[in-house]
């Protein structure tokens, strides 16, 4: 398989409104200096892909103007997904690997603040038998919160600390919406209380990768992806173990997780509840770094957010910091979809 | 490097489409077309590694990213699911990317899905949005091409009654598909011509219907290929091409994505005179004019001589290059899908699998898409024979 790296990465600062910019605006100066970190033009770039949710926009074709941000004259290889960038990340990965590009830029966005995120989630939610009932992306993630609590997994103490430790780690990270200690505040869904929730906030993220001698020549210690993998579970909440994540598990022996020790993991866990199903899913032990940039509990852009922890771990790789890490991204209700990426920072033997 | 692994079309299916499919829900509908693309290759749902589905605007059904809701129709779960959305151009979009996970050998056999149920909500309604400090599409799409067609007719000195040919041969066509949306039996040249003007100079019958429907196909490696039991479409060359929707340098008559793109295809499959090499056309058509304005975008035709392919009667289900022998995007509309069925009609050709609209001995075919304001394009080019390594 043909070696792949993330080469850079940018954000936006994430905040909980964002009325004056319009999304492209807000992805501006993401795209500027994502390319300025690599010196690479648009030109250069030999494929491009983007993940968005036109629901958080509310109209559609809402990616269509991203990319005349995104400077695309003369034409340029292009592609996008409705899905976190994390999604799009892969697509790109995928076209690097066939060897029709050796470099890619992938960008995600989202704007949570023009609308209530709880009730919008509720769209994706089956059309026929659930979205009719609203029921919001806090109460599904309270009744898995509350299910592993029940199991003897977890519980409101345990929980409180994964948001405490999340938020501290928080205060290094200047993109970050929530940083430093929070208190743990009053029950919005029981068990899920504030602390346990994420911020709702906007933002944008944007990476860019390359093969082989390319990576080497735009970053000075890119972040080799070892492998990518992702998988489904039903949509369902009834016919699902809320208390596991089997799409999680599969996902991570495929991209080969266990092949060696990871030294840190970013884990797209909005709500401290999943981050205690994703650790199982995965068998972190206690020596690895989860989520030092804050996680989604710290910033949340949806849309983003799995791409941000893809970057996150790309960027500890680059800095020094991590060997090998483990990215992993989220979509739908209660861990439904799952994404992980395993970044190292070393050429391996072959 | 090591050499893409060549991709192989072995499995192919379709729902009827029609204005209303009140029978089924959006999974039953998508769940069809899949089923029938898996009996095609001789597969069961455990034989697909990986589910690529794509779609138009989630507003057309008013379901926020429908593939978490479809994973268990589509037989997705514990498997990967990839949704992709690039405005009309979303069909050929997604069978690309399906196409692209095993030519990487990342899997082996992949089916790829689009659909549109237009009938759950409206989709005027979902396009017409407001947006702040944007130029509003008005009155749907064709209010947004009619002036390009206008530029074209100006341009190339056409005469007016070109569209009309095209939607006269495109519904005759249609007559031939069992799944095309529109049979109109009684139709004739001098209907098409009085038919009501909607957006000048574009006619009722010269636009494309409304539809609710799904189109599927399986994609294999070599090895499922060997194993597929009725002969597979080899995919020769495929590509996207974007690039932005208002700028003062655009050319809305012929853009230059749509060049840059088939001129991609056509490199990657060795084609040097589209013309003579290319034996059938499955060409994004949703108003009667864009045939000869592909025609010449795609580089069948100099600039200014498209409409003479379509007026000579060379586009004609038995003419030189047929164009569009499904009866095209104007017989059959579901948004997010037409792309797609674009890619699956010219499998159908070089499978020799077209049924009452085959193009005899159809060796090497195109399909074509485009999408938002002409800024996206995806093709492939299909073959009867495995591309040359």
């Amino acid at each position: 398989m043909r070696d792949v790296a993330i080469v850079a990465f940018s954000q936006t600062d994430h905040v909980r409104s964002s009325e004056e910019v319009s999304e492209v605006e807000m992805l501006m100066p993401v795209l500027h200096d994502v390319l300025g970190r690599t010196g690479l033009r648009t030109g250069d770039i030999g494929f491009t892909c983007s993940g968005s949710c036109d629901y958080l926009a509310g109209r559609a074709f809402s990616f269509t103007m991203a990319l005349d941000g995104v400077g695309a004259w003369p034409p340029i290889p292009e592609s996008h997904v409705e899905m976190d960038g994390a999604w799009a990340l892969y697509e790109a990965w995928v076209k690097l690997l066939t060897g029709e590009a050796d470099t890619a830029l992938v960008y995600a966005y989202g704007k949570s603040s023009p609308g209530s995120v709880r009730d919008v989630l509720t769209r994706q939610l089956d059309p026929y038998y659930l979205a009719p009932l609203w029921p919001d992306s806090v109460a599904l993630a309270a009744l898995q919160a509350q299910a592993l609590i029940d199991s003897g997994e977890t519980d409101e103490p345990a929980l409180a600390a994964i948001a405490e430790r999340s938020r501290t780690a928080a205060e290094g990270n200047p993109h970050a919406q929530l940083r430093g200690p929070r208190p743990q505040g009053g029950y919005v869904v029981r068990p899920l209380r504030t602390g346990d929730c994420p911020p709702v906030g906007d933002g944008a993220a944007a990476v860019v990768l390359a093969a082989g001698d390319r990576a080497r020549e735009l970053c000075p210690r890119p972040a080799w992806i070892r492998g990518m993998d992702h998988r489904v579970e039903p949509h369902a909440l009834g016919v699902r173990d809320l208390t596991d994540s089997p799409s999680t598990r599969l996902a991570a022996e495929r991209a080969g997780v266990h092949e060696r020790p990871v030294d840190t993991a970013e884990l797209h866990a909005p709500f401290t509840s999943q981050e205690v199903v994703l650790r199982k899913a995965l068998r972190l032990g206690d020596s690895v770094a989860v989520n030092p940039s804050g996680g989604a509990l710290a910033a949340n852009p949806v849309m983003a957010a799995g791409l941000i922890r893809v970057g996150e771990a790309a960027a500890a790789v680059h800095r020094g910091a991590s060997g090998r890490a483990l990215a992993h991204a989220t979509s739908g209700p209660c861990l439904q979809q799952n994404l992980v990426a395993v970044l190292e920072g070393e050429p391996h033997a072959r | 490097m090591p050499a893409k692994e060549p991709v192989a079309v072995v499995g192919v299916g379709q729902t009827k489409h029609v204005a209303a499919r009140r029978d089924v829900s959006i999974a039953g509908l998508v769940r069809e077309a899949a089923r029938r693309a898996l009996d095609d290759a001789g597969l069961g749902w455990a034989g697909i590694d990986a589910v690529v589905i794509g779609k138009a605007p989630d507003f057309f059904e008013g379901v926020m990213m429908p593939e978490l809701y479809l994973a268990d129709a589509l037989g997705a779960v514990g498997k990967p699911l990839m949704r992709v959305h690039t405005a009309g151009s979303v069909g050929g979009s997604t069978a690309l990317v399906a196409a692209g996970l095993v030519a990487a050998r990342v899997h082996r056999t992949v089916l790829t899905l689009a659909f549109e149920k237009q009938s759950e909500s409206n989709a005027m309604w979902g396009l017409s949005l407001p947006v702040p400090f944007q130029q509003p599409l008005l009155a749907g799409a064709g209010g947004f091409f009619a002036p390009h067609v206008r530029a074209y007719i100006r341009r190339s000195g056409a005469p007016g009654t070109v569209g009309c040919l095209v939607a006269y041969k495109d519904r005759r066509n249609a007559l031939r598909n069992p799944y095309a949306h529109l049979h109109e039996h009684d139709v004739t040249l001098e209907k098409v011509r009085s038919s009501p003007m909607l957006w000048d100079p574009i006619r009722y019958s010269e636009t494309c219907p409304s539809s609710d429907g799904a189109c599927a196909m399986v994609l294999a490696d070599r090895a499922g290929a060997a194993r597929a039991p009725h002969p597979p479409a080899w995919v020769h060359g495929g590509a996207m091409r974007s690039e932005p929707t208002l700028f003062a340098g655009k050319d809305f008559v012929s853009p230059q994505a749509g060049k840059d793109c088939a001129a991609d295809v056509y490199r990657q499959a060795g084609i040097t005179d589209p013309r003579r090499e290319i034996d059938a056309v499955e060409m994004y058509v949703p108003f009667s004019w864009y045939e000869p304005m592909w025609l010449e975008n795609l580089g069948f035709a100099a600039e200014g001589e498209g409409w003479k392919l379509t007026e000579s009667g060379v586009t004609e289900l038995d003419g030189e290059l047929p164009v569009n022998p499904s009866g095209g995007v104007l017989s059959t509309n579901p948004i997010g899908a037409s792309g797609m069925i674009r890619f699956a009609e010219a499998a159908l050709q070089v499978r020799g699998r077209a049924g009452a609209h085959q193009v005899a001995g159809a060796r090497k075919a195109l399909g074509h898409a485009y999408g938002g304001g002409s800024q996206f394009f995806s093709m492939w080019l299909v073959g009867a024979e495995p591309p040359e390594a």
